[in-house]
């Protein structure tokens, strides 16, 4: 073995066997501005048409990389030029007949997500977008595969304030509407503030604007690779900690860099970028709750929680980006509470509350993910927490997001199981107090200062 | 291209031999080896040539991992590239 050794050999094979490394997903984005017509069915059929062809081969393809080189890739997914802005004339039943166009695409595909149910909204709304919102309780609720998505603010342009009571209201329409699967419809569609345009993750991934025609994204993940490399590593300063963090990080993306650079020449699509995230599974061993515990938490959420997280964010980003020729999306931690086996254990037993997450979120990527909230939340409070999280993401221009379910009928311990990925989410409690006219005073909360950076 | 190979199973008689044959079946040539014993466990990686394989390299990947099953031996064929980016700068 004169080059490779065997302990790198057993290295690889021992992260993909028993910590659960594996590529998330890889993400085709298809650009639908060629379909646009003034004609519904026309446009449904272009829309059909394009994706199909475009993506004919990414299932078949995700599959032969995985066998080659022994390594899951565990979602094959789409996104598209976000629909609000190819809808045309369409009212909100003729956004719904999309939406069902894209789902029966993605069932042709036989892929896992299609994401791009999206309109931005940040600076205000147009008639299309208005009735694109209109229309996400009823697409979410009549589909299977499809997410959605709003940009509701930005640094530079505020935040909507309008656009979030819609969207509090969509979420509460759609938690009654899949009242019987436990308010599924919520955990597909995500709130932003600073919306990438590249993210391969869903529910929040559509093909921005800016884009080209069409793309190869890749996600990686491997949260319980780090995990078990701090683990290993024992007790050790943070400065080494930082260290054992970012050659981790730096394996797990060459991973994805591999994955990309081979789906991007087999699909004749050029590259785009690698997300950089450690995305959990509610699987043992594959939590990020699990990495801050090993730092030295006895549970994810106490006292430490968020210097730790920070650290890790940090870290993860300082070696991945060394490992890709070009990095986008969320790229950072993600802490979806249902989706993370330590996550869950420590909401469960108190040590974990929504306002710790609201902080953590000031760290690292995403935000408040997967958190479900009594059915009995009042909109104007759904609204007020969104509002919260959007404003942290733009005040620190950086991306948060909210994916929030009020589960229809559940109250705090109960909780929710979505199976799969989407993993069991315990109801968590929310502040009893009411920013109901706080709310209702409507309008747009001006950009910061520092959106001024001319 | 070259195929990294992992075999870990009980130890037992002939196990080189039975998974050097199958690699001949179907082409792959084995240009290194490295196997030890440990607590009875039987761990072999070995680096084979796969230029000329007689069948597609994923034919090779399940063909080598229902071979490893039939033996109760886990096979593992993977191409060197993941490993050459992970370890290498």
């Amino acid at each position: 073995m004169s080059i490779l050794t065997t302990n790198d050999i057993r290295e690889t094979i021992n992260m993909i066997q028993h910590e659960n490394l594996d590529v998330r997903t890889i993400t085709m984005g298809i650009s639908l501005y060629d379909c646009v017509s003034d004609d519904i069915d026309r446009l449904c059929d272009n829309i059909y048409d394009k994706i199909t062809h475009k993506a004919e081969k990414l299932v078949a393809t995700g599959e032969d990389i995985s066998k080659k080189y022994g390594i899951p890739i565990v979602n094959k997914r789409v996104s598209v030029t976000p629909i609000a802005l190819i809808g045309g004339k369409a009212d909100s039943d003729g956004y719904v007949k999309i939406a069902k166009t894209l789902d029966r695409a993605a069932k042709t595909l036989g892929i896992n997500f299609i994401g791009g149910f999206s309109a931005l909204v940040q600076k205000g709304m147009s008639r299309g977008s208005e009735q694109l919102i209109k229309a996400i309780p009823q697409a979410l609720t009549e589909t299977d595969f499809l997410c959605s998505s709003l940009n509701v603010a930005s640094t530079k342009a505020g935040i909507n304030m309008d656009a979030i009571y819609m969207a509090g209201n969509a979420i509460k329409e759609m938690a009654y509407l899949t009242k019987d699967k436990n308010s599924i419809g919520c955990a597909k569609f995500v709130v932003f503030a600073n919306a990438p345009e590249d993210n391969p993750f869903m529910a929040g991934a559509f093909h921005g604007i800016g884009e080209p025609e069409c793309v190869i994204n890749v996600g990686v993940s491997g949260p319980g690779v780090v995990a078990a490399a701090i683990k290993r590593a024992g007790n050790c300063d943070f400065g080494t900690l930082a260290n054992i963090i970012k050659k981790t990080a730096y394996k797990i993306t060459s991973v994805g860099q591999l994955v990309a650079t081979d789906a991007a020449k087999a699909l004749d699509t050029p590259f785009g970028i690698v997300d950089l995230s450690l995305a959990p599974t509610p699987a043992i061993g594959d939590s990020v709750a699990r990495i801050l515990e090993n730092m030295g938490l006895e549970h994810c959420g106490t006292h430490g929680t968020t210097a730790a997280l920070a650290m890790l964010n940090d870290a993860v980003k300082k070696g991945g980006v060394m490992a890709s020729s070009s990095v986008g999306g969320l790229s950072g931690a993600f802490i979806p509470v249902s989706e993370d086996e330590g996550m869950i254990e420590a909401a469960e037993c108190g040590a974990l509350t929504l306002t710790k997450l609201e902080a953590m979120t000031a760290v690292c990527s995403v935000g408040l993910d997967m958190i479900a909230i009594p059915g009995d939340t009042p909109v104007e409070t759904i609204c007020g927490i969104i509002a919260d999280e959007i404003a942290i993401g733009v005040v620190n221009t950086k991306t948060t997001a909210a994916r929030l379910i009020p589960a229809y009928g559940k109250k705090v311990g109960d909780s929710v199981d979505f199976g799969g990925l989407l993993g069991t989410a315990p109801i968590m409690n929310v502040s009893p107090y009411s920013c109901k006219d706080f709310i209702l005073r409507g309008g747009h909360i001006p950009a910061p200062m520092h959106s001024l950076k001319n | 291209m070259k195929a990294v190979i992992s075999v870990t199973g009980k130890d037992g008689v002939g196990i080189v031999a039975k998974v050097s044959s199958k690699c001949a079946e179907f082409g792959a040539n084995i240009v290194d080896i490295s196997q030890t014993v440990l607590d009875g466990y039987f761990v072999m990686i070995m680096i084979t040539d796969v230029d000329s394989l007689n069948v597609q390299f994923g034919d090779f990947v399940d063909a080598m991992a229902s071979f490893g099953k039939e033996n109760a031996l886990q096979v593992n064929t993977m191409h060197e590239d993941i490993f050459n980016s992970m370890h290498k700068i």
